[in-house]
């Protein structure tokens, strides 16, 4: 049996997660991954933002930092900028990442910062009270979408890899031992990495939408995830209402920091000569 | 020679800054330039980054780890700031912010001087927060004041803002900079107590809690949310109304040592001149054309414009005929001159939005109406 509790500030629970939330499967997944790649936890530092997911950093036994709404990227670049040691995670979700932190999430993509953002995509915001976010889907219903979401959704691991990511995964609470496997090699990743777990929210998104129990929302993940291999082999009526789950994209790419580390150590070796 | 810009770079390095993250405004831009070039060379960071709002929280978790860092801008992007700026507040955390003020609101007038954001320094961020600010008034000046800047963001978990404006950034003046090795440099306080034992936001006499620096042993947690001493979220209003009330009394107990003021020709003088940043410059020209024809006047200029030099203000009031308060916005030095004044003597505003600076005349002839 895994040692959970030694990772935990057990003084701060209970969690403040509604039963059947998939944010305590997550934050599991998590330090199996942590525990398995022996990281020393005095160099591991986990950043949140505002909302449910967000409030996962203060349970762990880490250099843990609860940012502001949007903003927990920036935080972990200036983290990892100055302090390239510390291996920062950044637990983030739908609305946090890809809303009001929307542009932050393209840039780091972009600079390849080595951060491993965990995404816990539950499709609203839950903290507030289950209004739509930028990945509810295009017809569902929260409260401010009474009548179904009008809106077109972000698909965030392609915008991940359109920005740059050198990689990026996605995978849901049901998966959630390939959900280990995932974070550890983002954390191994030398440049940024995105894995972006489905999660469900029983209380505001499945309420909203009849989606039953929390059990009937993971599988619903089971049914509708289908494997990068298996999602070559379909036709694109088959993938209508279908999600690709394992390693979206490797793209290695010069990673920020050691790419700024070269800068000085050439800066020095001139200085050093003249 | 330096620029004010120049000065202030020059002054975060010799501080001991080693984290600059910054978004490119007018009239602040050079410093990020100048520090693009000369932190790499010694061993620290330069990031552009995607705006201002990224550029404050980046220097936030820069200095979680220890390091000494800033960001500087303008008004529109100081306006962005705030949230994070009341995050640093709130979670105690180190940073300057340098804000070359320019003419506003919204975008304003990008390369002309103001002084319109006096107000927003003090509560530009949401909530009762503390906060200091400095108002240098020559390049020389805005060197000690950039030092100082970083010690006392350092001494008291605060950020601290410098407040320039455009004529202090780009004017060219000789400077006798300080020698390096005996400037003084303060570093924030460290914890003297094991790892189990360390409480980040604990009372002290000072009421400033030590600050273990990311990666050290040190595990905590830090939010903006409410919390205790640990650091961990609270809704116990005891504890909160503690905490929220520790903020600001470490400032109190340390506002002699904070706020500063310079007196000029005040011993004698029977109108007052309050002023800062490059309206002191006109302001003390037009002091001396003023005792050229015999009125005795004088000039109280703060270098910390927060907390506010009030005591200093009453105390002068006392041996005064009036205060002119000389400013580039529409009265909000002023307005904290009233309020210490308190209808003792009369306060006299001179407001100028137009993107201009002060000519010594318009203040003399002010002084002249007074006397």
């Amino acid at each position: 049996m895994f040692d959970y509790q030694s990772y935990l500030r057990l003084n701060h629970f209970p969690l403040i997660w509604c039963p059947g939330c998939g944010n305590g499967v997550v934050m599991k997944s998590m330090l199996r991954a942590i525990d398995n790649l022996r990281l020393p936890r005095d160099k591991v530092c986990v950043v949140s933002g505002i909302g449910c997911s967000s409030r996962l950093s203060g349970y762990l036994d880490f250099n843990t930092v609860h940012t502001t709404h949007g903003r927990a990227l920036t935080f972990a670049t200036g983290i990892k900028m100055a302090k390239p040691e510390l291996t920062v995670i950044v637990v983030t979700g739908d609305g946090d990442c890809t809303a009001i932190g929307g542009n932050h999430f393209i840039h780091a993509a972009r600079r390849n910062i080595d951060l491993t953002v965990i995404l816990i995509n539950n499709l609203i915001y839950g903290m507030t009270g289950g209004q739509h976010s930028p990945t509810t889907p295009s017809g569902s219903r929260a409260s401010t979408a009474p009548f179904g979401n009008s809106e077109n959704t972000f698909n965030v691991s392609g915008l991940a890899i359109a920005a740059g990511a050198s990689f990026v995964a996605r995978s849901t609470t049901y998966h959630a031992q390939q959900c280990d496997k995932l974070i550890e090699k983002g954390i191994q990743t030398p440049g940024f990495a995105l894995i972006e777990i489905m999660a469900a929210c029983p209380t505001s998104f499945g309420r909203a939408n009849k989606a039953g129990s929390p059990a009937d929302m993971m599988r619903w993940q089971r049914d509708h995830a289908v494997t990068a291999q298996r999602t070559e082999k379909m036709s694109p009526e088959e993938l209508q209402d279908k999600f690709t789950i394992g390693v979206l994209a490797e793209n290695p790419r010069p990673e920020c920091r050691t790419e700024y580390q070269k800068l000085i150590d050439r800066l020095r070796e001139q200085e050093a000569k003249a | 020679m330096l620029s004010g810009n120049e000065a202030c770079a020059l002054a975060a390095i010799d501080a001991g800054m080693r984290f600059y993250a910054g978004y490119p405004i007018t009239p602040s831009s050079e410093i990020a330039e100048h520090l693009a070039n000369w932190l790499p060379r010694v061993g620290g960071v330069f990031i552009a980054m995607e705006d201002e709002i990224a550029s404050m929280g980046a220097i936030i978790g820069a200095s979680l780890t220890g390091t000494k860092a800033m960001t500087a801008t303008s008004g529109p992007g100081f306006s962005l700031m705030q949230e994070n700026i009341g995050y640093a507040s709130m979670a105690e955390v180190p940073v300057v912010v340098v804000n070359v003020m320019r003419g506003g609101p919204s975008t304003g007038l990008p390369t002309s001087p103001a002084q319109g954001d006096v107000m927003q320094a003090r509560w530009g961020t949401h909530g009762d927060h503390p906060v200091i600010a400095l108002t240098p008034y020559s390049v020389e000046e805005t060197y000690e004041a950039t030092v100082r800047a970083f010690n006392l963001s350092e001494q008291y978990r605060v950020p601290v803002i410098l407040l320039l404006d455009e004529v202090i950034a780009h004017v060219n003046e000789k400077v006798a900079l300080p020698e390096r090795e005996a400037l003084r440099i303060v570093e924030r306080p460290q914890p003297e107590v094991p790892p189990e034992q360390y409480l980040p936001f604990v009372d002290t006499p000072t009421g400033v809690p030590p600050m273990a620096p990311f990666g050290t042993g040190y595990r905590y947690h830090v939010t903006g949310l409410a919390h205790d001493e640990t650091g961990f979220q609270t809704n116990d209003p005891k504890v909160i109304d503690a905490q929220l009330r520790r903020l600001h009394r470490k400032l109190e107990l340390g506002r002699h040592d904070i706020v500063e003021v310079d007196e000029f020709l005040l011993e004698d003088a029977e109108i007052g001149v309050f002023a800062y940043g490059s309206s002191a410059r006109s302001a003390r020209r037009a002091i001396r054309l003023a005792r050229e024809k015999g009125i005795r006047a004088g000039m109280l200029r703060p270098k910390t414009m927060w907390p506010f030099p009030d005591e200093e203000v009453r105390a002068w009031t006392k041996r005064l005929r009036a205060w002119l308060v000389p400013e580039m916005n529409l009265g909000q030095a002023a307005h904290e001159v009233e309020w210490a004044v308190a209808g003792a003597v009369p306060v006299r505003r001179l407001g100028r939005v137009d993107g201009n600076l002060f000519h010594p005349n318009d203040i003399l002839a002010a002084i002249e109406e007074l006397a």
